[in-house]
């Protein structure tokens, strides 16, 4: 992981910040001086991982280009919720063209950067799981191609929220949505390969992939960071509980997002060309029914009675993922190596 | 610029929507009551001390500390740490070795010599405080501290009471105990050794001193009626524990055996052992699991090769030193009751270790005083029946421990105080208790707790030299940090950046954090993701 | 200079003299000889400080146009037929957001059936999507037109379709006077965005307007057309005195002075057009000639003036909407509302079919003796037509119509398979 590895014995590396720490070595969003890019009025619902990811990434970004940058913003909830007339809760330049073609309007402001000698000004294009996996796909994919100098922001809820909840290539097998409904033999959506837009970003060889999860602050800023240190298309995959459209508790955001990591669900790792360089591990492996539970979308897997094999579907594409990407080192102490005790008695 | 209608928009324009009205449970700061210092029969602050020692900041710490215990030496030696079987911690993986970082920061502070910082005035008043003990000691320095002259009177040659005279020196080196005396009376608070007060209203009157502490202890060993040849030999704890502090040791024998099962029996086995005794037994009428002896010192006692005769009670003793052992069983109640089977047990000497009574003699003629079980009743704010005089430690009701004796000593002082002022001590309200299931633990990393270095066993065997050493400072340090700060904020941030609305506002390092209920929408993350459970959700009314 | 070439190579020449700083396109015939110029101009250095993308379709192509114009850069894009309908949802957005984009529409049919062909279809389907749309009527014109469209786009902040007849302009080779850069320079000046994406001064561009607000922001869509309106002559004014030339304007008339009849058309078809009204006049008929230059502004009033003396319009299109008629020819009898005049529509040249003089002689004389019928398709095959319309009558399965005209009209194995 690119994240500093500060074993700090009270709150570990895991709290938003730490008074004990080096200023080196504390979180963007500790900062009082934060540029809150996405800022308070918006209309997300309550407990939105959108809005929280969109704060946590164009924050660390700005603070990474010395607000330095500009957004491209697809349609989707970030843009509603964010710029409904007359107001907007951007503070950085921002643009909202499309719902599919983000990555393009990216490239467009990168090249007016570069012709007009301002390299220093940095392009984020970001979008949600809809608008990147889907209708957004194929400017994305010509993005990369290109190699263009642009980092795209993927914020994966896993289905289109805004329209009302239906279907993404991002959306799991099981999960209920309103066009999968949880009705019929199969149950919400089909199980198939899903589109797995990491591993297609790496297939492009671009110079920086990474996945990132709201609950892990440190490490989505330090990719944000890691990503604004390179030149070239660069894609960052954020995964971001939506409480409306998952059925949860608006206080369980964060909590949703750590089940999905420590189950297995969600890999989050870091690619550079089409090579995983750090896989964050999982920290205390769980089975993925206890991700499943706390979700309505997934409510039929467990009653009237349990689905057995939706469940064990589920737990083998985590399985699948913990030795793909090796989440899990059988090796590893969590715990921190004590400091020996030197006292004479 | 002239922007396009509409389309275009001015950053920041979103302060205009006060998404608040959404709410429907708000949240508020709270404090709650870490577990450590609810059990702390001293009321020590423990997680405020742990914080300063957190950042490395010793001297804060142990101010901090001493606020409410001047012994921090002593009680990070002997204090049995209920803090720590109270600690949340312990549900996770070990409790916080609160009573090693005591130790440390006592330690440190006899090294560094910091001193008490004397109080900004005086306030006329004198107060006798009858026994030097720990609860004594506790009550002249807070007394001290609140700016009234305080004179200790105490019978016997040393200040320490039972610190001295009941715990052997390799758990309380005497040096430790005499550091934290000394800067006691370096506040000004005077001593008076060898000096027994035969009548307190008297001595009172003579020193003409406004109001009285009585802490004398409780030094009278208790006897059991065990038939014995006249030439057996047998002793109680306090004459062999007592005698450990002068010239001449106690002469035991090659065989000694113990008669008890508290902790004062443990520490008679142990240091016959290192008196040269081979055989050092412990007989004890029930099962270790009843054994009111703590655990660890009943386990440091077997490493060192003490035996201990479970289910057994002395019938007699012959002059040969022969003990005839009756074998007991429980009942179904757990009470144990004899069984007709006898043993015989060799013995140099026999030592009754079966608990002491106060010597009250003080109080003879004092009107208004109610003694019952031997002891002295006091009301909340300790003091006895007799106006002005309050008493404490062992000679009241209650567990008897140094702390608890610390403890009374802090708690009277308070209510003397305001006493001597006309006034009525009421204590600050306490929060609600911070319960295990009040925090995220998740946020706290793994962290195996700092083991104490212990003496080797053939030097524990023979030698006085403490048993348990102390942690050295980057192992005090980390013992320190794995403080989950039950209940209290911490200022990890967590609030200020989970939250998807930027509701909470950071008032800076020492100053917390503030909710802008303007913006809040009240989804209660700030509240799940808090670690150290210090928010709560609240429903708004209409 | 004069220069004997290629329309798309006069066209790349001179939209790189007006210094664009963003150019994206994709491939699609008939326009990929002006982005094949251009990217040349721009890896040789002839064209310094601009940016070549080459994308991956043509949405992307006007969204990375609408990236670069929004971020300030002078941005510029070129397609045709397919192309145009693939990047719609962008064409709405450019104009939306009021960005100055110029493109060059390369016009040709819509298929299916597929077509590469020259007529106006593609154009007329993105009429209402507000962005201007200027016509040419030659090669000379098509050059000169996009040095005023930049001129007018960053004016108003409004994209321009610079529209020039594929294959009939595109790849014609004809004698275009390349002006100099210090010209060009003299007329445009540098781009000077009202609104761009900067650090130094945020916005945010492309906010959700609902009820309260839309309608006003569509009205300012449509007043800033009429400004266009106003500008457009001056700019052509100002052009013809700095170069000499009369290009541009909104309509230009040809031999109307005493005319009973007009024939109103737009592009190239205009050449053939006058060639025939020549011969007309030759045999004394009255007859003359209007094209249209601007066609979205729609130049209502100057249509209206210039056909106010005259018996009968004629409206000659490149384009059909299917179960109405014309589509210039609705614009034209909105120009004639309250006037008694008949108006005559003519379909002619769809998919490429040439538009002959003989052809146009004949309707011409029918509609001065006031025969032609409202709605008129030039050349129509009628045998062609009706035996499809039986076959479908007759049979239930009767195989796609494309394949069968073609294989009635015996092209398919000979001239087309």
């Amino acid at each position: 992981m690119t994240a500093t590895t500060i074993k700090f014995y009270q709150t570990g590396t895991h709290t938003v910040g730490n008074r004990l720490l080096d200023p080196e070595h504390r979180s963007v969003q500790a900062d009082m001086r934060r540029t809150n890019s996405l800022n308070s009025g918006h209309r997300a619902c309550q407990g939105c991982g959108e809005a929280l990811g969109a704060r946590y990434a164009i924050d660390a970004a700005m603070q990474a280009t010395d607000n330095q940058l500009i957004a491209a913003n697809a349609t989707g909830c970030l843009e509603v919720f964010s710029t409904p007339y007359p107001e907007t809760s951007w503070q950085i330049p921002w643009i909202h063209s499309l719902f599919g073609n983000t990555a393009a309007v990216a490239t467009g402001i990168a090249a007016a950067m570069r012709v007009k000698g301002r390299s220093d000004v940095r392009v984020v294009a970001q979008g949600g799981d809809g608008g990147t996996t889907d209708i957004g796909f194929g400017c994305l994919s010509g993005m990369f191609e290109r190699n263009d100098d642009v980092l795209y922001i993927c914020y994966d809820n896993e289905a289109y929220m805004n329209t009302g909840v239906q279907r993404s290539s991002a959306t799991p097998g099981a999960a209920r949505t309103a066009t999968t409904p949880a009705v019929g033999t199969a149950p919400g959506n089909v199980f198939g390969q899903g589109k797995n837009l990491p591993l297609i970003a790496m297939a492009h060889e671009i110079p920086y992939v990474a996945t990132a999860i709201v609950s892990e602050l440190r490490d989505l800023e330090a990719k944000v960071k890691r990503a604004m240190e390179i030149r070239g298309a660069r894609y960052i995959h954020v995964f971001v509980p939506c409480p409306l459209g998952w059925g949860t508790n608006s206080w369980d955001t964060i909590h949703i997002a750590r089940l999905a990591k420590e189950t297995g669900v969600f890999p989050v790792f870091e690619a550079e060309r089409d090579q995983i360089v750090s896989v964050s591990k999982i920290r205390k492996q769980l089975p993925v029914e206890d991700y499943l539970r706390p979700q309505r979308r997934f409510a039929h897997l467990f009653s009237p009675k349990p689905n057995t094999d939706a469940i064990a579907h589920i737990q083998a594409l985590a399985d699948r993922n913990i030795r793909r990407f090796g989440l899990v080192d059988p090796a590893a102490d969590t715990a921190i190596a004590a400091p020996v005790a030197t006292g004479n008695p | 610029m002239e922007k396009p209608f509409a389309i275009t928009l001015d950053v920041g324009s979103s302060l205009a929507n006060k998404t608040g009205t959404w709410r429907t449970y708000r949240p508020q700061y709270v404090d709650r009551l870490p577990p450590c210092n609810n059990a702390c029969p001293a009321g020590e602050n423990i997680q405020e001390w742990l914080f300063h020692a957190e950042s490395g900041d010793y001297e804060q710490a142990w101010r901090a500390l001493t606020a409410n215990n001047p012994l921090p030496a002593v009680m990070g030696r002997v204090c049995y740490h209920p803090c720590e079987t109270a600690c949340n911690r312990g549900q996770l993986d070990e409790s916080v070795g609160i009573n090693s970082v005591e130790r440390f920061l006592g330690d440190q502070a006899i090294k560094l010599g910091w001193k008490f910082t004397p109080p900004a005035s005086s306030s006329g008043k004198q107060v006798l405080v009858v026994g030097a003990g720990p609860s004594g000691l506790s009550a002249a320095y807070h007394l001290a501290r609140l700016g009234h002259q305080v004179t200790i009177q105490e019978a016997g040659p040393f200040a320490g009471g039972m610190m001295r005279f009941g715990i052997p020196k390799y758990r309380l080196p005497r040096d430790v105990l005499d550091a934290e005396v000394q800067r006691i009376l370096d506040l000004g608070v005077v001593l008076q050794l060898n000096t027994k007060v035969e009548n307190i209203e008297q001595s009172m009157k003579a020193g003409g001193f406004d109001a009285a502490f009585l802490a004398v202890g409780a030094h009278i060993a208790k006897r059991a009626y065990i038939p014995a040849a006249d030439s057996a030999r047998m002793l109680d704890a306090m004459q062999v524990l007592r005698g450990m502090e002068d010239e001449e040791k106690p002469m035991l024998g090659r065989r000694v055996v113990v008669y008890g099962g508290g902790n004062t029996a443990l520490d008679v086995a142990r240091t016959a052992k290192r008196l040269g005794a081979t055989d050092a037994i412990i007989v004890y009428r029930r099962t270790r699991e009843k054994m009111p002896a703590h655990d660890f010192e009943v386990e440091e006692a077997l490493q060192e090769g003490i035996m201990i005769k479970w289910l057994s009670t002395i019938k007699n003793m012959s002059d040969e030193g022969t003990l005839t052992v009756e074998k007991m069983a429980l009942d179904a109640s757990g009470f144990p009751q004899p069984t007709g089977e006898f043993e015989t047990l060799e013995s140099d000497s026999l030592v009754l270790a079966l608990g002491q009574d106060v010597d009250l003699s003080l109080l003879n003629g004092v009107p208004g005083l109610e003694i019952k079980d031997g002891v002295v009743q006091v009301g909340t704010n300790m003091m006895t029946g007799r106006a002005g005089i309050f008493a404490g430690g062992d000679m009241v009701p209650s567990e008897r421990t140094v702390t608890v004796a610390i403890g009374h000593g802090k708690k009277a002082a308070r209510n003397i105080d305001a006493w001597l002022r006309g006034e009525t001590f009421a204590p600050a309200p306490k929060h609600a208790l911070a319960e295990f299931d009040k925090l995220n633990t998740w946020y706290y990393d793994d962290a195996p707790k700092m083991v104490r270095p212990t003496l080797d066993l053939a030097r524990r065997q023979s030698t006085f030299e403490e048993v348990v050493g102390g942690l050295d400072e980057s192992t005090a340090l980390f013992e320190a940090r794995r403080c989950l700060s039950c209940g209290n904020c911490f200022e990890c941030d967590n609030c200020y950046g989970v939250c998807p609305d930027n509701a909470v506002i950071k008032l800076g390092p020492g100053n917390r954090f503030e909710f802008n209920y303007d913006y809040c929408k009240g989804c209660g993350i700030c509240r799940t993701e808090c670690p150290c459970g210090a928010i709560v959700m609240v429903p708004e009314t209409i | 200079m004069l220069k004997q070439c290629e329309g798309s190579h006069a066209v790349a020449a001179t939209v790189a003299l007006c210094r664009p700083e963003v150019i994206c396109a994709y491939p699609i015939s008939p326009q990929t000889h002006i982005v094949e110029g251009l990217s040349e101009m721009v890896r040789d250095g002839t064209l310094p400080g601009c940016e070549f993308i080459n994308v991956e379709s043509e949405f992307a192509a006007l969204s990375v146009a609408i990236g670069s114009s929004a971020a300030g850069a002078r941005s510029y894009t070129a397609t045709a037929s397919q192309g145009l309908l693939y990047m719609a949802e962008a064409v709405w957005n450019a104009s939306g957001l009021g960005l100055p984009i110029v493109m060059t529409l390369a016009n040709r049919a819509i298929g299916a059936p597929i077509n590469i062909w020259n007529d106006h279809t593609d154009a007329m389907s993105m009429r209402d999507a507000g962005w201007i749309q200027l016509f040419a009527e030659n090669n000379q014109e098509a050059a000169d037109l996009h040095i005023q469209a930049f001129r007018l786009a960053e004016e108003v902040s409004l994209p321009i379709m610079v529209c020039m007849d594929g294959f009939i302009l595109t790849h014609a080779y004809e004698g275009v006077d390349i002006p100099t850069q210090e010209q060009v320079d003299a007329y445009l000046p540098p781009y000077e965005p009202r609104q761009v994406l900067d650090p130094r001064d945020p916005v945010s561009i492309g906010a959700m307007v609902g009820p309260e607000a839309f309608t006003e922001v569509r009205y300012l869509a449509h007043a800033k057309q009429m400004q266009a309106l106003e500008l457009i002559p001056q700019l052509a004014a100002e052009f013809q005195q700095q170069f000499g030339r009369d290009s541009g304007g909104l309509i230009r008339q040809y031999r109307m002075e005493d005319a009973d009849t007009v024939v109103i058309a737009l592009g190239s078809v205009l050449g053939t057009i006058k060639d025939t009204i020549d011969d007309l006049r030759d045999e004394g008929n009255k007859i003359g000639v209007l094209g249209i230059t601007s066609f979205r502004p729609f130049p209502l009033t100057e249509i209206r003036d210039a056909v106010s003396h005259v018996r009968r319009v004629v409206v000659v299109e490149k384009c059909f909407a299917v179960g109405i008629g014309g589509i210039v020819s609705r614009d034209v009898r909105t120009a004639m509302r309250n006037r008694p005049q008949p108006l005559y529509c003519v379909v002619a040249g769809l998919g490429g079919r040439a538009i002959t003089k003989d052809s146009l002689h004949q309707l011409f004389m029918e509609a001065i003796e006031d025969k032609l019928e409202p709605l008129t398709f030039l050349d129509l095959d009628w045998n062609a037509v009706n035996r499809e319309l039986e076959r479908e009558r007759l049979t239930r399965r009767s195989g796609p119509i494309a394949e069968n005209l073609l294989r009635d009209l015996g092209v398919v194995a000979a001239r087309v398979g």
